[in-house]
């Protein structure tokens, strides 16, 4: 069994910034070795490593250069933000079967330096761009805004439920020195005014384009009562790749607006002791604010269509009904592929968040939605 | 202008766009429709496949408006729509396009407040850089 098997008992990160001077190879060292000191375990106990198909580091590099032992499991998650909690998920299982003892997920990434992916024409996607990209459906603002209008048309969704979404992150990064976003609060008019990327969703609907890394260490959960921090345990993890799925453009099954969530979450409440009514605080994958409601619906938050609606009065902010992106998520703090939902997750139940949910013994946090996703219920 | 670039599956459905036609794969066995285009049929397994002529007549279902930063051919086409249309023929299958006033008008020739989610239109082809790609057509609703 999965369940309360494991821990994150280790978390670490580098500064965010539109540009940092590092290499990410350097970066994901320094996020590494800061996890591990943070957990209290020695880089030559390291055994096993997780990251994204789209990380541009590897093992081995990582490896030799923090001084890792020898590594008897080594796992890459694709779908780009879609495998964000897979990293915990695989590790988790790895450790939990024995298949190692020490487990590293990380992830370093120079998005804001760096080229933007969908420059690169060349580039063919898992459902081959010959059938959107000519038409000029070049990004990923516009794969998802095709499905945030349809959204919208169905369910009676307005811009001022995406500004419920834009906005509780940015309160939250207001409240995190670490946020790209920390000094600079978001008003309505900003929202309401600012220029079009995709329409319908504007430059306050995308995340940020950022420098950084992070990493978090996950052992068994009997080790992890030895460990320096307070564990959290990953009570379940889950992937989800619908029937019939076709990757960001889901332009061609039944049900375009039921993603990769409900797949994954079917099977992570399957696994759970507890239901959506009762976690304190969630971490959202936010590359574009409508991913929000439609995860919201598809964790089972709310019903069907119902997830527009539930961002009203407050309900996404500290004392609503699910507080979430405590950190300011991809929209406000930093964009690094939803690495840092993770380590806010464990933030929050350490009790240690700069936006601290009280008491908050429960977390979901979930990967991209619309791509292939995971998604991990941590528990204090 | 980005072209298509297909792949094995995809391949017939740009040589029959070549000649006019609209076509979308189907089970040689069981006849059901699949887009896009694979090797075999996800329903009974079939290896045996044939591309049905479509009437070209769908609805938009959906429509965003892309605005800078752009790829330059794009970003040259300010206003211009990118849609999906539901095909009359097969609701399930939505093909990405654009919306525009004559086959070979520009991506942007169509004023937006114009499109809708439900409006009828109907295929029509041009040539772009010597490959022959689908264009939509608004129709009298």
């Amino acid at each position: 069994m999965l369940k309360d098997a494991t821990a994150i008992v280790g978390i670490g990160q580098t500064a965010f910034a539109r540009q940092l001077p590092e290499t990410e190879k350097a970066l994901a060292c320094r996020a590494i070795l800061a996890a591990l000191d943070d957990a209290g375990i020695a880089p030559s106990e390291v055994d096993a490593f997780a990251s994204y198909t789209m990380e541009e580091t590897d093992e081995v590099e990582v490896a030799k250069a923090i001084g890792a032992g020898d590594v008897t499991f080594f796992s890459r998650v694709g779908y780009g933000g879609g495998g964000s909690c897979a990293t915990v998920g695989h590790l988790a299982a790895a450790v939990a079967t024995g298949q190692a003892s020490v487990g590293v997920a990380w992830r370093s990434r120079k998005r804001g330096s760096g080229p933007r992916p969908w420059k690169n024409t060349a580039v063919q996607l898992p459902t081959p761009g010959q059938w959107t990209r000519p038409f000029g459906l070049l990004r990923p603002a516009d794969e998802i805004g095709m499905l945030a209008r349809r959204y919208m048309h169905e369910y009676g969704a307005t811009r001022d439920h995406l500004f419920n979404v834009a906005l509780a992150c940015r309160n939250r990064a207001n409240q995190n020195p670490a946020a790209i976003m920390y000094e600079r609060p978001l008003t309505r008019e900003m929202y309401m005014t600012s220029r079009w990327i995709s329409e319908p969703l504007c430059l306050f609907d995308n995340c940020l384009e950022t420098d950084g890394a992070l990493a978090c260490v996950i052992v068994s959960a009997e080790r992890a009562r030895d460990c320096r921090r307070k564990p959290v345990y990953v009570h379940a993890a889950a992937q989800g790749l619908p029937a019939q799925h076709h990757g960001m453009v889901n332009y061609w099954n039944d049900d375009p607006l039921s993603g990769p969530a409900w797949t994954a979450a079917r099977h992570l409440w399957k696994h759970a002791d507890f239901g959506p009514q009762d976690v304190d605080v969630a971490q959202i994958y936010d590359a574009f604010t409508p991913l929000v409601p439609l995860s919201l619906e598809g964790y089972g938050f709310c019903g069907r269509g119902e997830g527009a609606a539930f961002t009203e009065g407050g309900a996404l902010e500290i004392g609503g009904r699910l507080p979430l992106n405590t950190g300011g998520g991809g929209l406000s703090e930093a964009y690094v592929h939803g690495f840092n939902l993770i380590t806010e997750g464990v933030k929050q139940l350490r009790g240690t968040s700069t936006a601290q949910v009280p008491d908050a013994a429960t977390c979901l946090v979930t990967a991209g939605e619309g791509v292939p996703t995971s998604a991990v219920l941590l528990r204090a | 202008m980005l072209t298509p670039v297909p792949d094995e599956d995809g391949a017939p459905f740009w040589e029959y766009a070549a000649q006019g036609e609209l076509r979308v794969q189907s089970c040689a066995d069981c006849g059901e429709l699949r887009f896009p285009p694979r090797p075999c049929c996800p329903h009974c397994q079939s290896f045996a496949s044939a591309w049905r002529l479509m009437t070209g007549r769908g609805r938009i279902w959906s429509y965003v408006l892309p605005h800078p930063p752009l790829l330059p051919d794009y970003a040259a086409q300010p206003g211009y729509n990118a849609v999906l249309v539901e095909l009359a023929d097969a609701p399930r299958i939505r093909l990405a396009g654009n919306v525009v006033t004559a086959p070979d008008a520009p991506l942007n020739s169509v004023d937006p407040a114009r499109l809708r989610i439900g409006a009828p239109v109907k295929v029509a082809f041009t040539e772009v850089d010597g490959v022959t790609v689908p264009r939509w057509l608004l129709e009298r609703g």
